[in-house]
């Protein structure tokens, strides 16, 4: 009984002790270290920083630890101790042409200054299991070549300089770019908190929307106009000195689309763009972003929305958030017997009326 | 000003972020029934478990509050065993069982028998604060039906129930209308718990982290169930007595006793039922 009988403390202790217990497994096995996780699992860190809001791979990797491998749990301890870190002024905006990428690909052209970099992806690679790894897990070093310590510029930008695709409006005060994690979410909502939301909604949330997209609901032609991942430097100016210092260099996954067109007899057509931007790399999540973000755009670039899942800002913004999400659909295993006693109630007289007026 | 083994802050948040919560609490005494939005911070328990009351309760306690915290009616259900240990850990207040003594209570889907004084704060859990939400899903849409007043909606509904079912088939989370203007969800209670809002000596405050609200009911205001004249409002319970104190007019809980399906009735309410037991 996990009830109101008495015992519930206990109960809860020693709960915990057997979580911790089989976190822990099998004590032949060699305990796995959080560096083992920070350097093996880069992939599940990198989702536990997005959607934690947090860019710690250390803290990722313990909170993976913990959490015995569920990354929503995972994700909810980040933002929990999050919540608690004090907030010394905001960054300068993050330049991502300057970043140092290993990944960076076009789908809109053949070639591009700099080249295809492929970088290290699962594209085209086999889904063969390798069961080499059951056994010997070495793997020999890889050297990347040159291409990859160099800055590309941004593939968009060269529509741009012809004028067809829209020019990104730059938002330069802080009531343009709100903290979602300061201040309650309020619809509707200007792109830069939208942005703000997506790039911490649950992954499967964002794909699920972005492929409904693709499917016709408040479809918007997407082409990959380039997608890029790599490092990036983030500089904070301190007052006291006068100019920026680099306080951190992170890696992200960028996703810049090339979406249908848009434009009159006066007005010549122009591309319009949707934009994704993910803490380590997460390509998946970066793609689907951009589709929903462009998809949420229809009311400003003057389109007639479909009444599709993905266009709609209240239903995407509301529900893409898995720790709010997984906290109110699990909590309905929570005691709630005064309420079901309150209903039972109800059905029964219910019920009694409607029997004695059958019999009458 | 820290506490305890580990260095919290007093009750956990920090002192800005009680002050916004503080401001968002007076806001909503002064507009009772509104619906204020606030910065809910994340908790360290899962959204959905009791994260606004919290948050609320937080931003109330001083180091001389007297804290009970009640799941169901209970003392002992898991998540109020869950809260309380968070309360003693983080701000070091004195916890307690006996209404009487609290100076601060923390409830979800309960409201104590013993009728509370005006030194005392109830603190509410809410998962849904709009009372319109199933009616109408869209939080822009509900905002604009509260500011003008435009509740013909959930009139609508109480006549359908009736008409389907021969009476208002709302049972918990009943709704009502706080100091003749905006209409109110109460979290969910048994609409048993109704009436005790209304006229209330103590301070009753809302707190829904997930979705960001909070509202309150000053101390004796007039808070009236949704009804019609000739389906008045009626605050039903399981008409038993309790097999364990024999109170007769509380509200009871169901308890299936074995496999046959015996049951037993006994008050929800445990800190009541003990003080009647003795």
């Amino acid at each position: 009984m996990y009830v109101a009988v008495k015992g519930g403390e206990r109960a809860i202790d020693n709960a915990h002790r057997w979580l911790e217990d089989e976190r822990r497994g099998d004590r032949k096995v060699t305990d796995l270290s959080v560096d083992q996780i920070k350097t093996q699992l880069s992939l599940s860190i990198a989702k536990v920083m997005a959607e934690g809001s947090l860019f710690d791979p250390e803290l990722a990797s313990l909170a993976i630890k913990q959490a015995r491998g569920d990354l929503i749990e995972a994700i909810f301890l980040i933002r929990a101790y999050r919540t608690t870190l004090p907030r010394f002024g905001v960054g300068q905006p993050i330049n991502t042409d300057k970043m140092i990428a290993k990944r960076r690909i076009s789908a809109t052209f053949k070639d591009i200054p700099g080249g295809q970099l492929l970088g290290p992806t699962f594209d085209y690679t086999h889904r063969l299991l390798d069961f080499k790894l059951l056994a010997d897990g070495s793997i020999d070093e890889f050297e990347p070549g040159k291409d990859t310590e160099q800055m590309f510029q941004h593939v968009t930008q060269f529509l741009n300089n012809e004028g067809i695709i829209e020019t990104e409006e730059t938002s330069s005060s802080e009531a343009e770019s709100p903290d979602l994690t300061r201040q309650p979410l309020e619809i509707p909502a200007n792109r830069a908190l939208r942005l703000q939301a997506l790039t911490r909604s649950d992954e499967g949330f964002l794909l699920g929307m972005a492929y409904s997209t693709q499917r016709g609901f408040g479809r918007n032609h997407p082409f990959v106009g380039e997608l890029r991942i790599g490092l990036i430097s983030v500089e904070f100016e301190i007052p006291e000195i006068g100019f920026n210092i680099e306080i951190a260099e992170i890696e992200i996954s960028e996703c810049e689309t090339v979406n249908q067109f848009l434009g009159s007899k006066t007005h010549p057509p122009k591309f319009t763009r949707g934009y994704g931007f993910v803490f380590g790399q997460s390509e998946r999540k970066a793609i689907s972003m951009a589709l929903v973000d462009r998809a949420l755009r229809w009311k400003e670039l003057g389109e007639v929305s479909d009444g599709a899942p993905a266009q709609d800002e209240e239903f995407v913004l509301y529900h893409g958030d898995n720790i709010q999400a997984t906290g109110f659909v699990e909590h309905i295993k929570l005691p709630h017997y005064v309420d079901f006693q309150a209903e039972l109630e109800l059905i029964r007289k219910i019920r009694k009326t409607a029997f004695e007026a059958k019999k009458g | 000003m820290s506490n305890s083994e580990e260095d919290f802050n007093f009750a956990y948040l920090d002192e800005q972020t009680k002050r916004m919560i503080r401001r968002a609490l007076i806001k909503a005494i002064c507009i009772p029934g509104y619906q204020v939005p606030f910065a809910s911070r994340e908790m360290p328990m899962p959204y959905g478990w009791g994260t606004g009351g919290v948050q609320v309760t937080a931003a109330c306690l001083q180091e001389t509050d007297v804290l009970k915290v009640i799941d169901q009616g209970s003392d002992d259900t898991t998540n109020a065993v869950s809260i309380r240990k968070f309360f003693e850990r983080v701000a070091g207040v004195k916890t307690t069982e006996n209404t009487g003594k609290a100076s601060v209570i923390q409830t979800r889907h309960r409201i104590p028998e013993q009728v509370l004084s005006e030194d005392q704060i109830l603190v509410y859990q809410v998962p849904i604060p709009e009372p319109l939400r199933f009616l109408e899903p869209r939080e822009t849409e509900t905002r604009v039906m509260h500011a003008l007043e435009e509740y013909g909606l959930m009139h609508v509904k109480l006549y359908e129930d009736i008409s389907i079912n021969g009476e208002i088939s709302t049972a918990y989370a009943y709704p009502v209308k706080v100091n003749d203007r905006y209409i109110m969800d109460p979290s969910p209670t048994p609409k048993f718990d109704n009436p005790k809002m209304n006229f209330c000596p103590a301070i009753q405050l809302f707190g829904a982290g997930r979705e960001q609200r909070i509202y309150a009911v000053p101390p004796y205001t007039k808070v009236i169930s949704l009804d019609f004249e000739d389906y008045p409002f009626e605050a039903s319970r399981a008409e038993k007595t309790c097999e364990i104190c024999g109170a007769t007019n509380t509200y009871l809980d169901e308890v299936v006793i074995d496999d046959k399906g015996t049951r037993m009735f006994s008050c929800s309410d445990s800190d009541y039922c003990n003080s009647q037991k003795s």
